[in-house]
């Protein structure tokens, strides 16, 4: 029980510093969870944590949230989950509650409106950038690029409900998946 | 009832989004704008200021939005919420890993995922660059004012530092800041 309770705690302190350390979470992650999780306290091998990597790709939901799930769980079960999940949110948290409190005060300065100004030009580039690479990602065949570019049109241009979208697409993903099965084919 | 909307609209995202945060992005525009949370507009502010501090952005971004819409017990209900399935469904994965990883249904459904969110996110990307191209009533007289070409120009030379220079989303950030910063400054901009 001591020792679940040691390992707990360290769970938790060894993903609150990596929420902490970390900016724009995902992939970024990764390596400082190498450095801290195989390297330093050895919760896992090196092969292990390329199957942190995969099955968060795999799952929805944030990839650190699924790394810190994980590594947690296959440390110290569900306690340690929930400890390392918690170490990995809670940095968030905190900074943006204080962001939120303190930012719209900050408004009516114009050095502030002028930065906000470049920043909106900023993240038209980094949403493309996004787009390049979730299109790196994605599946290379006639399907994917059919369910890309219909969930394109029916967003944009007749602005249909995303969820709507998102489950139409799993359903097809899952249709041709069972089809190429039925034939044969590697899908 | 503002917390149990929260919550639910978060595990919604926390449940259907692959990927991590971006793939969020589409969503969270569908959901806020629905509700009348905000503008596209604040939203690109929230989208930036959750990438530039740490942690991970997803987390950041539903914090921002459930405090600004119902403080911070707002931000534990959204928070809670977009943790909540990718937590669960990970203990159950990591169970039974190498099954699934094989498995028809799952690979199908990913597919599926995969492709779609990249159309969502270029569909984000239509809507976003109208807003900040054009504003919210869309004219032509746009064209003859500066804003519109200062706006180009920093979006492509940042998707010129991210694409070929492999800069980092905070870099980006901060750099685009001090352009606009310089700009305004210099009264090439006018807000």
């Amino acid at each position: 029980m001591k020792k679940n309770l040691t390992l707990g705690l360290q769970l938790f302190l060894t993903f609150l510093k990596i929420g902490l350390v970390t900016f724009g979470g995902g992939y970024a992650m990764i390596p400082i969870i190498e450095r801290e999780v195989t390297e330093k306290r050895r919760w896992l091998t090196g092969e292990e944590l390329l199957d942190v990597v995969a099955i968060s790709e795999s799952t929805p939901g944030p990839i650190a949230i699924c790394a810190a799930s994980f590594v947690g769980y296959r440390t110290a079960g569900v306690f340690g989950a929930f400890c390392s999940t918690f170490g990995v949110v809670l940095p968030s948290f905190v900074i943006i509650c204080l962001i939120a409190m303190v930012l719209d005060a900050f408004d009516q300065f114009a050095v502030v409106r002028y930065a906000f100004f470049g920043i909106r030009a900023g993240v038209l580039a980094l949403l493309v950038k996004a787009v390049v690479s979730m299109f790196k990602k994605a599946p290379k065949n006639l399907p994917a690029y059919l369910i890309m570019a219909a969930s394109f049109v029916a967003v944009a241009v007749f602005s249909a409900n995303v969820l709507v979208v998102i489950l139409s697409s799993a359903g097809i993903g899952l249709g041709f998946a069972l089809i190429c099965r039925k034939r044969g084919h590697e899908l | 009832m503002i917390y149990l909307t929260l919550f639910l609209e978060f595990l919604k995202m926390g449940a259907l989004t692959f990927g991590g945060g971006y793939a969020m992005i589409p969503f969270i525009e569908e959901t806020v704008i629905s509700h009348g949370w905000m503008s596209t507009e604040q939203l690109i502010d929230f989208i930036a200021v959750s990438e530039s501090t740490p942690g991970a952005f997803a987390v950041n971004i539903s914090t921002y939005i459930g405090i600004s819409v119902g403080g911070v017990f707002g931000a534990c209900c959204a928070t809670l919420g977009l943790v909540l399935p990718p937590f669960v469904i990970t203990l159950i994965i990591a169970k039974f890993y190498a099954r699934y990883r094989e498995n028809i249904v799952v690979r199908g459904v990913m597919l599926g995922l995969k492709s779609t969110v990249v159309g969502l996110i270029g569909a984000t990307v239509v809507s976003v660059g109208f807003e900040i191209l054009f504003g919210e009533h869309m004219t032509t007289a746009v064209f003859g004012s500066a804003n519109f070409y200062i706006t180009l120009l920093i979006f492509a030379v940042m998707l010129f530092l991210l694409l070929y220079r492999k800069l980092s989303p905070v870099i980006i950030v901060l750099l685009s800041a001090a352009a606009g910063i310089v700009f305004g400054y210099t009264g090439v901009i006018k807000i």
